[in-house]
């Protein structure tokens, strides 16, 4: 139903790119979204000083966890096992699938609720549950819409940001049975409520993500508005957890106070309607509540960012999509033209690590380096230092123990640069070469490759600056 | 080997990075204020977020209850029948709405619970002034569902009970000495916007959260 998993991005990014520019309603849509949520992320944050010290305690929070990661997941684990929740580590796509698809089976389960959660799109677990006959059915309301449309999330928050009101009522008019063609929102809504609400009274597993793990108490805690999240971690009688590796933190604090920067940083809201701190399955005298709760861990490439101590302040991040909403790139592509799980900035880093540099690096580039990304970034994380780095392991001839690195690199290109780099070392050269090339800048090719694809192309000017400063000198 | 320790392994290879020492939160403080702007806070901030807040004492707030659920219509009230409010409430004589004891296992009885039941009605154990939001800790007395599935949620909160943030209710209350299974924290009722930046009340839970912040003393379990 949506795209399927290991869709390789790279080759197709530049086109995907030009195809969204040249889409009006999307450009439309995307600007007017991203408008709104830089405004409502401002009225959040009217002190100054206060956000950069609470950005200063996310950062060292995020830091302080990775510093520790492997014992804290040790920790969480043990914690967890003692909570009665079961803990499954992953280190690919497939190996995760394969324990939902091994727990819905011991279950006999056929009907799968699913609350957000990016890392089950990371991982394409509905295209796994459908091809093992499973209904894996999508509760949140912006993903139940995608779900409806046969699309993929195009924003890690909101993640039916490209659609109109229009669409969307179009969309329901055709897919839901019974329901006529409303563009009155809460009209949409009461129909999206009304399909749901049967399906998770009858779904034998609910699935989450989780947006942190608690180390010291063994507790997942999740964030969300609808109440689609508590259904699905409350009425089944399975409850699946997904996360990636990194989103353990040491202390229970720690949430409060990230969670002071997160929906704020995300959607310019204060708090969200639900934080929902999960520590266990029924206990045996409880009126409801899943029997079980199981947690997978996931690394998917999460270990080789870790395994550089630049690349790791990758893994700081509390997916509150800030960084995309103040993305000037993500603003006119959207978030379906980077081909990944992960769009924006944020995905640009990130991705690299998932489906290694070879099929991503292209992403690195789909960026002025303006910095908006890292000024807004509730952890601190130096996003276009990043950028500059995955850029040049792209380009590298150097050994690297980042997946797909140097595969970039244009033989061609890489000497005219080293070239480059020799003659700006090397004053004699310099000025050589500058007048060799004022005086045959007749001879410059018009074909300089993807600059001329959209501008004019360059030519050295008749007169290098050297020559007129010194007719200047000469004139005064 | 198996995908954790290899997993953890690969961690454990990892160059170390500059040392990171546990985040000193010790001079984490929220807003100091007293008691009444405390709860003045508490009550703007919940009505920011779309619900309705009640005053009320330990004497009156029962009667008040089931006067606003008739004025709303509400047919069904869903309460948990061994707690200390819930006996109270089911002292009261109600004709409507009707009052509906939770005292048997969701599974039991869920499409009459998910399309039968009007409102629920739960404590709070406490509150956050900071944004707005409600603590409930349900228990096997007083299950999660019940602040979930019915379409309003009515909730008494103790006024004495509103901390500043949550940092300081988790500190003032001892969170990290043992979680309930299902903690929560409820900070209006249920909405998206994800129609076109629309925001909708009442997207899987409650369309309406009413609270009944009680004056002076304790009445909840």
């Amino acid at each position: 139903m949506s795209q399927p998993i290991n869709f390789h991005p790279a080759a197709g990014f530049a086109d995907r790119a030009r195809a969204a520019v040249d889409d009006a309603h999307l450009r439309k849509s995307f600007r007017g979204a991203m408008d709104f949520l830089q405004a409502k992320r401002r009225t959040q944050f009217p002190d100054a000083a206060e956000l950069a010290s609470l950005r200063d305690l996310g950062a060292a929070i995020r830091r302080h966890a990775l510093a520790n990661l492997p014992n804290l997941l040790e920790r969480l684990e043990s914690k967890l096992t003692a909570n009665g929740i079961r803990v499954h580590w992953a280190e690919t796509p497939a190996d995760a699938n394969a324990i939902v698809l091994d727990i819905a089976r011991r279950h006999d389960a056929q009907r799968m609720v699913k609350g957000k959660s990016m890392v089950s799109e990371e991982i394409g677990l509905n295209h796994a549950l459908e091809a093992a006959g499973i209904e894996a059915l999508e509760t949140d309301m912006g993903e139940y819409i995608v779900q409806l449309a046969g699309e993929a999330p195009s924003h890690i928050i909101m993640p039916a940001i490209h659609k109109t009101k229009q669409q969307i009522a179009e969309l329901f008019a055709e897919k839901v049975p019974g329901v006529a063609y409303t563009e009155n929102v809460d009209e949409l809504i009461r129909i999206g409520r009304e399909v749901l609400r049967k399906k998770f009274a009858a779904a034998d597993i609910g699935l989450s993500g989780v947006n942190f793990a608690v180390a010291e108490t063994g507790t997942l805690f999740l964030v969300e508005n609808e109440g689609n999240g508590r259904m699905c971690t409350t009425v089944p009688k399975v409850h699946v957890a997904i996360t990636g590796i990194e989103k353990v933190v040491a202390k229970l604090e720690h949430v409060a106070v990230l969670n002071t920067l997160l929906p704020r940083s995300a959607t310019g809201q204060a708090v969200e309607t639900y934080q929902n701190f999960i520590s266990g399955p029924r206990k045996a005298d409880e009126l409801d509540g899943p029997d079980e709760v199981h947690l997978i861990l996931l690394d998917n490439g999460r270990t080789q960012a870790y395994a550089d101590v630049q690349l790791r302040q990758t893994l700081q991040c509390i997916r509150c999509g800030a960084c995309m909403n103040h993305c000037p790139v993500y603003a006119r592509i959207g978030g379906h033209a980077y081909g990944t799980t992960y769009p924006g900035p944020i995905g640009a880093i990130l991705s690299p690590h998932l489906l290694g540099l070879g099929d991503t690096h292209a992403l690195a580039t789909a960026s002025t380096l303006c910095g908006a990304c890292v000024e807004v970034c509730p952890v601190k994380i130096p996003i276009t230092d990043i950028l500059i780095r995955l850029r040049s392991e792209a380009q590298s001839d150097r050994a690297s123990r980042l997946r797909g690195a140097g595969q970039a690199r244009k033989p061609l290109l890489s000497a005219v640069w080293s070239a480059w780099a020799f003659m700006y070392a090397h004053p004699a050269v310099y000025r050589l070469g500058s007048w060799l090339m004022s005086r045959f800048r007749a001879l410059t090719p018009t074909n300089q490759g993807a600059w001329t694809r959209s501008r004019t192309p360059l030519k050295p000017a008749p007169k290098r600056l050297r020559d007129l400063l010194a007719e200047r000198g000469e004139r005064q | 080997m198996s995908a954790r320790d290899a997993i953890l392994a690969r961690l454990q290879l990892a160059p170390a990075g500059a040392p990171a020492t546990l985040p000193d939160l010790s001079g984490w403080r929220g807003i100091d204020e007293p008691a009444a702007a405390r709860t003045a806070r508490f009550r703007a901030n919940m009505e920011a977020a779309h619900a309705e807040v009640h005053d009320c004492d330990e004497q009156n707030w029962p009667e008040l209850l089931l006067a606003i659920a008739a004025a709303k219509g509400l047919r069904t009230l869903l309460f948990a029948p061994q707690t200390k409010h819930g006996i109270r409430l089911a002292a009261c004589a109600s004709q409507a709405p009707h009052l509906v004891p939770y005292d048997r296992p969701a599974a039991a009885w869920k499409p009459e619970f998910f399309d039968g039941i009007d409102a629920g009605f739960t404590a709070a154990k406490s509150a956050v002034a900071a944004t707005g939001s409600l603590i409930l800790w349900p228990d096997t007395r007083e299950p999660r569902l019940i602040s979930l599935v019915p379409p309003v949620h009515f909730v008494l909160l103790d006024a004495a009970a509103i901390h500043a943030d949550l940092v300081a209710a988790m500190r003032a209350e001892r969170w990290a000495d043992g979680m309930p299974t299902n903690a929560l924290v409820i900070s209006g009722p249920s909405k998206t916007a994800d129609i076109q930046q629309t925001l909708a009340y009442g997207a899987h839970g409650p369309r309406e959260l009413v609270v009944l912040l009680c004056r002076r003393g304790s009445a909840s379990a």
